[in-house]
């Protein structure tokens, strides 16, 4: 399945604001690196990756981890990888 | 009668507020149920029964702060012999092991115990005091009894039970390291928080009560009511003597069925403020408590998702939130506003870490381990594994941290009354940090016996609860060593303060590529830095050096883990 960038960012955002609940995810912008404006821990990135993993249909391995830094990052890796 | 007392849980706590009942009286308990949620300075915790038998008199309301030690309710003999039913509506029933140190039930605090009169709701405080109260354990005395129909035969069932044979109560010896702490006795700066009675929601017939058996206990009068305006008495909660449906029940059911507003749904306000925070509805649930009220458990079984965490008490949050949204009065203050619980939190810790740092006589070790090996494992599940049960390095880290003290036990529990207590088990407190600041420890129970996937599985819950305020009693209290790993933090190197009575704490700091000699050339290896700061009254270095060496062995060789 093809996914294109604003839905690839919607799923993003739709990720971080579940495995992080209260997260303000509409102040996020493209570039920030959530993970550290989040504070999000180990566990809480794996839940965003499982969450995102299951909403794309697309697998992500630990080494893919450093191309999940921003929101912008994470979108084009989904869409690069769903092509 | 065994008394269920405010247990202490954990080392930094002097007193607790009782929120929610999770069973009522006359209901058959175990030892292990959660039987009531209490709040502390440092989180809700559901906390465990220390008994099998049945649940006689509840002494405390929800809303009230009282120490640690004050009896909460009374609990039976279950009748000889008797076999008593499972429960429903207690799924969440965990084996018995689990209860192990859920109860600190200190018969020697009786005297303490009777102090708490001020916090106590008054009336109440008198008779939790005397004994021989069990006998009145059916008076329906307790307040809201008369809104819990369905329930009439129970109190009965309490009585009978506790008549014949009485096993002997089993004097339950506290934990080690549950002792009172010796400083002087504690002031409490908190003011007592007042009890917020919850507002007592009109009996209007919710949809819920549809899947709760009901009861027909109604006079010809009520009947004839009901039948002319289209009552359905199976369903309604009867306010009479037993449970009784009266008359004024069926019309003012029948005047709620003409009403537009949605019928107020029953519900324990610690079951209210769970279901704002989670998002759940109310009106959607079957509620199993008594008279089909919602309970805290009914909401988590509808709560999406299995790590729902409660919103942040940001104020901004708050404040831009349209007031529609506002959760509606039946909200309870008891809890209190986030940035109160914030320094209530503070303050535990303080206190606990100004006792540790005076008392303990704290050494320190530090090595730094090559977990190329280690990593190379982890890497090679993930691949294999579906996303859920990926292991993070910290699974690994806590699993060599657990056999290596099994392997050095004299590192792996506390020291009381001048002297060494060795853990039951390997129970590794887990150092969590909270989002709205804070932290709390709780015990990854038998740590060294699980295998990667269930360690990963039991932290991510465990991390998963303690931040949304949902630990049990047993998680709480217990642990026999403690490990803080602040790789996700960014340092390297941790010396952390031992949480009394513990003897050890472990730290893991990021994992790190550092040049290293490997096999006589330079190469680059995945590391990382593990500590041990540990309590020279128990052990000296040279027990830390071996369990430190331990640790790196379990690093180097994961086939280990």
């Amino acid at each position: 399945m093809n996914i294109n960038r604003t839905d690839a960012l919607d799923m993003v955002r739709d990720a971080i604001s579940r495995a992080v609940p209260g997260a303000d995810v509409s102040a996020l912008e493209p570039d920030d690196p959530f993970r550290d404006v989040l504070e999000m821990d180990s566990l809480d990135f794996l839940g965003f990756v499982e969450i995102l993993s299951e909403m794309s249909g697309v697998r992500i391995e630990d080494e893919d981890a450093p191309r999940l830094a921003t929101l912008a990052d994470s979108a084009g890796f989904l869409v690069a990888r769903s092509t | 009668m065994a008394e269920f007392t405010m247990p202490s849980l954990g080392a930094d706590m002097e007193e607790g507020t009782l929120l929610e009942w999770l069973v009522g009286p006359g209901d058959p308990v175990h030892k292990g149920d959660p039987v009531a949620v209490v709040e502390t300075a440092k989180s809700t915790i559901e906390v465990e029964c220390f008994e099998t038998g049945v649940m006689g008199r509840l002494l405390v309301d929800p809303g009230a702060t009282v120490p640690v030690g004050t009896p909460l309710a009374l609990i039976g003999p279950t009748a000889d012999g008797a076999v008593e039913p499972e429960k429903p509506g207690s799924p969440r029933r965990k084996p018995g092991k689990a209860a192990k140190a859920g109860g600190p039930t200190k018969t020697g605090k009786a005297a303490r115990s009777e102090k708490p009169e001020k916090a106590v709701k008054p009336g109440k405080a008198a008779k939790a005091g005397k004994s021989g109260e069990g006998e009145k354990a059916g008076n329906a005395e307790k307040p809201g009894e008369a809104e819990k129909p369905g329930e009439a035969e129970k109190p009965g069932k309490a009585r009978k039970a506790e008549k014949p044979g009485k096993p002997p109560r089993r004097p339950t010896r506290p934990p080690p390291g549950r002792e009172e702490p010796t400083g002087p006795a504690p002031s409490s700066p908190e003011p007592v928080q007042a009890p917020t009675p919850a507002p007592t929601p009109a009996p209007v017939p919710a949809p819920a009560a549809a899947a709760r058996p009901g009861h027909l206990e109604a006079g010809p009068l009520a009947r004839r009511i009901a039948e002319r305006s289209g009552v359905d008495l199976e369903t309604l909660p009867g306010s009479g003597p037993g449970g009784r449906v009266t008359r004024t029940d069926v019309e003012r059911a029948a005047a709620g069925r003409g009403a537009a507003r949605p019928p107020r749904v029953r519900a324990t306000p610690f079951a209210r403020r769970l279901a704002a925070e989670l998002g759940v509805d109310l009106v959607t649930l079957t509620g199993t408590g008594k008279g089909s009220a919602v309970r805290a458990a009914d909401v988590r079984r509808a709560a999406p998702g299995p790590a729902a965490e409660p919103a942040p008490a940001r104020p901004e949050a708050a404040s831009a939130r349209p007031s529609a949204e506002r959760v509606p009065s039946g909200r309870p203050a008891a809890a209190g506003p986030s940035e109160e619980r914030a320094s209530a939190m503070r303050r535990a810790i303080a206190g606990l870490m100004t006792r540790a740092n005076r008392d303990i006589p704290h050494y320190y070790l530090s090595t730094t381990v090559d977990v190329a090996a280690a990593m190379d494992r982890m890497h090679e599940h993930n691949r294999r594994s579906p996303v859920g049960e990926r292991l993070l390095p910290a699974a690994l880290l806590l699993k060599a941290a657990a056999l290596a003290a099994r392997e050095v036990p004299e590192l792996n529990g506390f020291w009381t009354d001048d002297r060494f207590t060795a853990g039951d088990g390997v129970h590794l407190g887990i150092a969590v940090s909270l989002r709205g600041g804070g932290l709390v420890a709780p015990a990854l129970r038998d740590a060294d016996s699980l295998a990667l996937p269930q360690l990963m599985a039991a932290l991510k819950d465990l991390v998963a609860r303690a931040r949304a305020g949902r630990l049990r009693g047993s998680e709480m209290s217990g642990a026999t060593l403690t490990v803080t790993d602040l790789g996700d933090q960014g340092v390297e190197t941790v010396f952390g303060v031992i949480h009394p009575p513990q003897v050890a704490l472990v730290g893991f700091g990021r994992v790190v590529d550092r040049p290293c000699a490997v096999d006589g050339l330079l190469g680059v290896r995945p590391t990382v830095t593990a500590t041990l700061a540990a309590d020279h009254r128990a052990t000296d270095g040279a027990v830390g050096a071996r369990y430190l060496t331990a640790v790196t062995r379990l690093l180097q060789n994961p086939e280990e883990l």
